[in-house]
C-alpha cells in the first residue's frame, strides 16, 4: 500500500461571481507522477495556487501527510455569494502562508518563470536553502554560522552538478537560454528538499526535443531525489509518457480522472478539449 | 582571485591608513577647512544613505521613513546624554525634565539605534505590507507623525518639547564619525554579503518566488526594516553630536529626500556607491558650488545668476540629469572593490598594449 | 448642537479647505489612475502657481492676472510630465518616484532663489478677499465660494470624463495602459491631458487657498500636497468623487482639531488616518480591489 501524501478536498475557489475551482478532490501517492490537465482557464494554475497557500481557497480542505494544512468555508461576503457545494462541510479555518507551506515540505516553479533576476545561478539554489538553515540573523552577520553555510554551498553546488548547471554558475539567472532557466526553476525548488514537487507547465514554450529531454529529466529528478511530482502540463504526450495518473479539469469542475490509457479512451476529455460534437 | 588572508591585510592596511591620513590632516589643517565639514557630515550620510539603501536599494521596500528614525536616535542620544548639571538651563521651561541619568557616549548611541529599531518594529507591523508608493506615503506620514509627537509640550520634561536640546557631548576630531559610520557600514555589509543579504535580494527581486522558497516575507521585511532603522538612528545620534543642538523640526521629509538622492546618485544597490556619493553630496552642497551663492564680479562685469540660493537650483538641476540619464548612479549595483581597481587597470595596459 | 455652534467657524474652514485641498487631489488622484505614480511635483505645481500670481499682479489687473496665472501653471505641470517624467516611461516604478520626488526638489529650489526664501504677501482679490459676517463669526468669502466652486468644477470634470471622447481615452488607460496602447489610444496626449486638467484645478485650488492663507513660502506646496494626497488615498485612489469626499472629511476634521487646541496634531492626525485606511482598507472608500496574477 503506498502512502497517501497530498488529499485536497472539495476545494472551490470563487473570484466575485466566477467559481475558478469548483469542488475539486484529488490525491497524490508517494513516488507518483500525477498531472493535472486541462484547457486554457480551467483552473488548474489556480488549484495550485490554492495548494501553496497563495490564495485562500474559498471552501475546501487540503492535507498533506495525513495533517490538514488548509481548511476555509465560505467567509464575509462570499456567504452570500458562494455558489459551489459543500459549504458547510469545513467548520475550521487553517490557513498558512506559502513559506509555511514550502518548509512543510511542498515546492513548486510557476506558469511564467520567477527567478530572481539579479542573482547568479548558484546564488538562486542557494536562497532556497535559507529556510532549513538554523542561522539567526546575528550569528550569519558575524559569520558564526561559516560551518552552516559551507554545508548549504556545497550541498547547492552539488544539486548544480547533477542537473547540469555548474558551468553557468555565476551568470545572472536571467540571462540563461529558455530551457536551462526552466531547469534552474526546477533545481532551485529541489533545494528546498521538499517531499512534493509541483511543476507549473514545466514543458511551456519548448520543442518536442526539449520536451522530450524534460521528460527524462523529470522522471530522472522523481527517482533520484524521492520526491512526488504533481504537475500541470499542456503536452499530452509528455504527460502520457510519465504520468501514472492523470486529472482532468474543465471549467474548474474535474471531469475525469485515471491512468494515462483510460484518459485518452475518455469521452468527457475529448469533449473538453474538441468541443462537444452534436449528438454525439 | 586573490588570496583571501591577502586581501584581509589589504584592507586593514587600507583603512589603517586612511585613519592616519585623517590624523595628519587634522594636525597640519586649521580645524575651520570645509574640508572637515564634509568629512563629518559626509560619514553621517555616508552611514544614513547606507542604511536606506540596505531598504531601498536591496530589499526593495521604498521607505521614506528615514528622517522619522534619525530623529528618534539624535533625540535619543542628547536626551540620554546631557550632563545632569546643564540640565536646568537645557530645561528650562521643564524644570530641569524628568530624566534623573546620564550615560555614556557609546552607549547613547547605541541605544539611540535601539529605540529607533523598536519604533521601527511597532511601525513594521502594519505598514510592511502595503505595495511601493503606498508604502512610501505611510512611511513618510509616520516621520511626520514622530515629528509632530516629539514636540508635543506634554513630553516636554522628556524631549524639551520644540526647544532646541543641547549641551551634550560632541566630537571634535573627524576620526569620531568615520570609526563609528565605518564599524556600522562594516556591519551592514557583513549582513548584506550573508544568507539573509540574498534573501533581501531575493524579496527585492520577485516577492511571490522569494516566499515560495520558504521565505516569511513578513519576518524578512522587518528584519531588513528594523535594522536599517537601527542603523539611521545611531546615524541621528551621530548627528545630533555633529550639529552640538538639535531641534525635532530640522526633520523634514527633505531631509529624507536628500538621503534618497544620495542613494540614487551612488547608485541603488551599491554600498560603495552610497558612501561615495554622500560625500560628493556633502562636498557639492557644502562647499564647491558654495561660490554660486555668492555675488560675483569678474572685474567690473557682474556675473549674472549668481547670488543666494542659486547654488541648490544649480545642484536640484544636477540631481535631475543624474536621474533621468545616468539612471544608474555612479556604481550601478557594482561594489569598489581592491580587485575591481586591479581588473581596471589590468585592462587599461592590456588595451595599451593593443594600441601599440 | 453646542458642540456645531462652538465649533462652527472651524466646520466652515474645515469645509473650505477641504474644498481646496479637493482641487489639488483630483491632480494627484487621475495621474495615479493612469501612470500609477505618486506626482510629487503636484504639491510644488501648486506652490509656484502662488507665487505666479504675486509676481503677475504686481504688473497686472486681478482679472488678467488669474487667468495668465491658470494658463502657466497648467504650462508648468505639462513642462514637469514631459520632461520628468515621460523619459521614463518604462523605467521602473522606483526610478519614476525618484524623478518625481527630484523634480519637486528643483522647484522648491527655484522658487527659493527667486523669492530669496522670503514669504510673500498674496494679492487681495476683491470679492473674494472682502469679510462676511455669518452668526456670530467673521469669516472671508472665499471660506464660502471655495465649496460651490469646487463642487461645479468637480461636477464639470465628471461629465467631461464620461462623455468626451479624451475623457473615455482616460477611463480606458486607467483600466490597462498596454491594451488602450494597442487599441491605437495615444498615450501621451491623454497623460498630457491629465496633467493639464490636475494643475488646471491646481491653480484653481492655489488662488482660493491663499487668497485664505495670505502668504506664499516656497515650502507653502509640500503639506497641503501630502494631505490633498492622504486625501486621494483616503477616497481610495483613482476615484474622483473619492478624492472630493476625502478632501472634505480630512479638511473638516483637520479644523476641528485645531479648534479642540490640538494643532500641532493637526498634520498628525491626517497621516494617522492615512495609515488606518491603508491598514483597514488599502483600496479606500471608492477604491476597486485588484488580485495580482501569480
Amino acid at each position: 500500500m503506498t502512502q497517501n501524501i497530498l488529499t485536497v478536498e472539495n476545494l472551490s475557489m470563487q473570484f466575485g461571481g466566477v467559481l475558478a475551482v469548483n469542488n475539486l478532490s484529488l490525491n497524490v501517492n508517494q513516488g507518483e507522477i500525477v498531472a493535472l490537465i486541462g484547457p486554457n482557464g480551467a483552473g488548474k494554475t489556480t488549484a495550485f495556487n490554492c495548494i501553496t497557500g497563495v490564495y485562500e481557497p474559498t471552501n475546501g480542505c487540503v492535507s498533506f501527510l495525513g495533517e490538514m494544512m488548509i481548511s476555509n468555508h465560505p467567509k464575509g461576503k462570499m456567504k452570500k455569494l458562494y455558489a459551489g457545494e459543500n459549504k458547510d462541510l469545513y467548520k475550521k479555518v487553517i490557513s498558512h502562508t506559502p513559506d509555511k507551506i514550502t518548509k512543510l515540505g511542498i515546492a513548486r516553479t510557476f506558469q511564467n518563470i520567477r527567478l530572481f533576476k539579479s542573482l547568479s545561478v548558484f546564488e538562486n539554489v542557494l536562497v532556497a536553502k535559507h529556510l532549513r538553515a538554523q542561522q539567526t540573523v546575528f550569528s550569519a552577520t558575524f559569520r558564526l554560522n561559516h560551518l552552516e553555510e559551507k554545508r548549504a554551498r556545497e550541498e547547492s553546488l552539488d544539486l548544480l552538478e547533477e542537473q547540469g548547471l555548474l558551468a553557468v554558475k555565476d551568470t545572472l539567472a536571467t540571462s540563461l537560454p529558455y530551457g536551462l532557466q526552466r531547469r534552474l526553476e526546477i533545481s532551485r525548488a529541489l533545494a528546498t528538499n521538499p517531499t512534493l514537487l509541483l511543476l507549473d507547465e514545466p514543458a511551456a514554450g519548448m520543442n518536442p526535443q526539449e520536451t522530450q529531454e524534460l521528460a527524462e529529466f523529470i522522471v530522472q529528478i522523481k527517482n533520484k531525489y524521492n520526491v512526488t511530482i504533481l504537475m500541470i502540463e499542456h503536452h499530452m504526450d509528455l504527460v502520457m509518457k510519465i504520468s501514472d495518473r492523470i486529472y482532468v479539469l474543465d471549467f474548474g469542475k474535474l471531469i475525469a480522472e485515471g491512468t494515462p490509457s483510460e484518459i485518452q479512451n475518455n469521452i468527457h476529455v475529448i469533449d473538453a478539449y474538441l468541443g462537444v460534437v452534436e449528438g454525439a | 582571485m586573490m588570496d583571501k588572508n591577502k586581501k584581509i591585510l589589504i584592507s586593514i592596511s587600507l583603512v589603517v591608513g586612511l585613519f592616519a591620513l585623517l590624523f595628519i590632516l587634522e594636525q597640519v589643517m586649521p580645524s575651520s577647512s570645509m574640508l572637515f565639514v564634509v568629512l563629518k557630515k559626509g560619514a553621517i550620510f555616508a552611514l544614513v544613505a547606507v542604511s536606506m539603501n540596505l531598504l531601498n536599494g536591496f530589499t526593495g521596500l521604498f521607505s521614506l521613513g528615514q528622517a522619522g528614525f534619525m530623529l528618534i536616535g539624535a533625540y535619543t542620544y542628547a536626551i540620554l546624554t546631557i550632563p545632569m548639571a546643564d540640565r536646568a538651563a537645557v530645561y528650562q521651561y521643564f524644570d530641569g525634565g524628568i530624566i534623573g541619568f546620564t550615560l555614556s557616549v557609546p552607549i547613547a548611541l547605541i541605544l539611540a539605534g535601539i529605540i529607533a529599531a523598536i519604533f521601527a518594529f511597532l511601525i513594521g507591523f502594519p505598514v510592511l505590507r502595503l505595495k511601493s508608493d503606498y508604502l512610501a506615503i505611510a512611511t513618510l506620514g509616520f516621520a511626520e507623525i514622530i515629528r509632530a509627537f516629539f514636540q508635543w509640550d506634554v513630553l516636554g520634561p522628556i524631549t524639551n518639547s520644540s526647544n532646541l536640546l543641547r549641551k551634550f557631548p560632541t566630537f571634535s576630531t573627524v576620526l569620531y564619525p568615520f570609526a563609528v559610520a565605518g564599524i556600522c557600514i562594516f556591519v551592514i555589509v557583513l549582513l548584506i554579503n550573508s544568507s539573509y543579504g540574498r534573501v533581501f535580494k531575493a524579496i527585492r527581486d520577485d516577492e511571490i518566488a522569494a516566499e515560495a522558497m520558504g521565505i516569511n516575507l513578513a519576518k524578512q521585511k522587518q528584519l531588513a526594516f528594523i535594522t536599517s532603522s537601527f542603523f539611521a538612528g545611531v546615524g541621528g545620534g551621530l548627528l545630533a553630536m555633529y550639529q552640538s543642538s538639535i531641534q525635532a523640526s530640522a526633520f523634514k521629509a527633505s531631509m529624507t529626500y536628500e538621503i534618497l538622492l544620495i542613494v540614487v546618485i551612488g547608485g541603488v544597490g551599491s554600498i560603495t556607491g552610497s558612501v561615495l556619493s554622500s560625500f560628493l553630496f556633502i562636498a557639492s552642497s557644502e562647499w564647491w558650488l558654495r561660490f554660486l551663492d555668492a555675488e560675483t564680479y569678474i572685474g567690473s562685469f557682474h556675473v549674472p545668476l549668481m547670488r543666494s540660493g542659486f547654488r541648490k537650483v544649480v545642484f536640484s538641476i544636477i540631481i535631475m540629469i543624474v536621474v533621468l540619464f545616468y539612471r544608474k548612479g555612479i556604481m550601478g549595483t557594482k561594489e569598489f572593490s581592491i580587485e575591481g581597481i586591479g581588473r581596471f587597470f589590468r585592462r587599461l595596459f592590456a588595451k595599451k598594449k593593443e594600441a601599440q | 448642537m453646542d458642540f456645531f455652534k462652538e465649533n462652527l467657524p472651524y466646520i466652515m474652514a474645515g469645509i473650505s479647505v477641504g474644498g481646496q485641498y479637493a482641487l489639488i487631489a483630483i491632480g494627484y488622484t487621475m495621474v495615479y489612475g493612469i501612470l500609477r505614480l505618486i506626482n510629487f511635483a503636484h504639491g510644488e505645481i501648486f506652490m509656484a502657481s502662488g507665487f505666479m500670481m504675486v509676481y503677475l499682479s504686481a504688473v497686472l489687473p486681478w482679472y488678467i492676472a488669474i487667468p495668465t496665472v491658470i494658463v502657466s501653471t497648467v504650462l508648468l505641470g505639462f513642462i514637469v510630465e514631459r520632461v520628468a517624467y515621460k523619459p521614463l516611461r518604462t523605467a521602473p516604478r522606483m526610478s519614476i518616484m525618484i524623478s518625481a520626488i527630484g523634480i519637486s526638489y528643483l522647484i522648491q529650489n527655484v522658487a527659493w532663489y527667486v523669492t530669496s526664501g522670503l514669504a510673500k504677501q498674496y494679492p487681495v482679490i476683491p470679492w473674494i478677499s472682502n469679510t462676511v459676517t455669518i452668526g456670530n463669526s467673521t469669516t472671508k468669502m472665499v471660506t464660502l465660494a471655495t465649496p460651490f466652486l469646487t463642487l461645479f468644477l468637480v461636477s464639470v470634470l465628471v461629465v467631461l470624463i464620461k462623455y468626451t471622447k479624451i475623457g473615455m481615452a482616460m477611463r480606458a488607460v486607467s483600466r490597462d495602459f498596454e491594451t488602450s496602447q494597442l487599441m491605437g489610444i495615444k498615450i501621451n496626449s491623454v497623460i498630457s491631458a491629465t496633467f493639464i486638467i490636475g494643475s488646471f484645478l491646481a491653480a484653481v485650488g492655489s488662488v482660493l487657498y491663499f487668497s485664505n492663507y495670505t502668504t506664499v513660502t516656497p515650502i507653502s506646496g509640500a503639506m497641503p500636497g501630502l494631505k490633498a494626497f492622504v486625501a486621494a488615498v483616503f477616497g481610495g485612489i483613482g476615484s474622483i468623487p473619492g478624492a472630493v469626499l476625502g478632501a472634505f472629511i480630512i479638511g473638516i476634521s483637520e479644523n476641528i482639531i485645531k479648534g479642540l487646541g490640538w494643532t500641532a496634531f493637526s498634520d498628525a492626525f491626517t497621516f494617522a488616518l492615512l495609515i488606518i485606511i491603508l491598514v483597514a482598507k488599502p483600496t479606500g472608500l471608492f477604491g476597486e480591489k485588484s488580485t495580482d496574477k501569480v
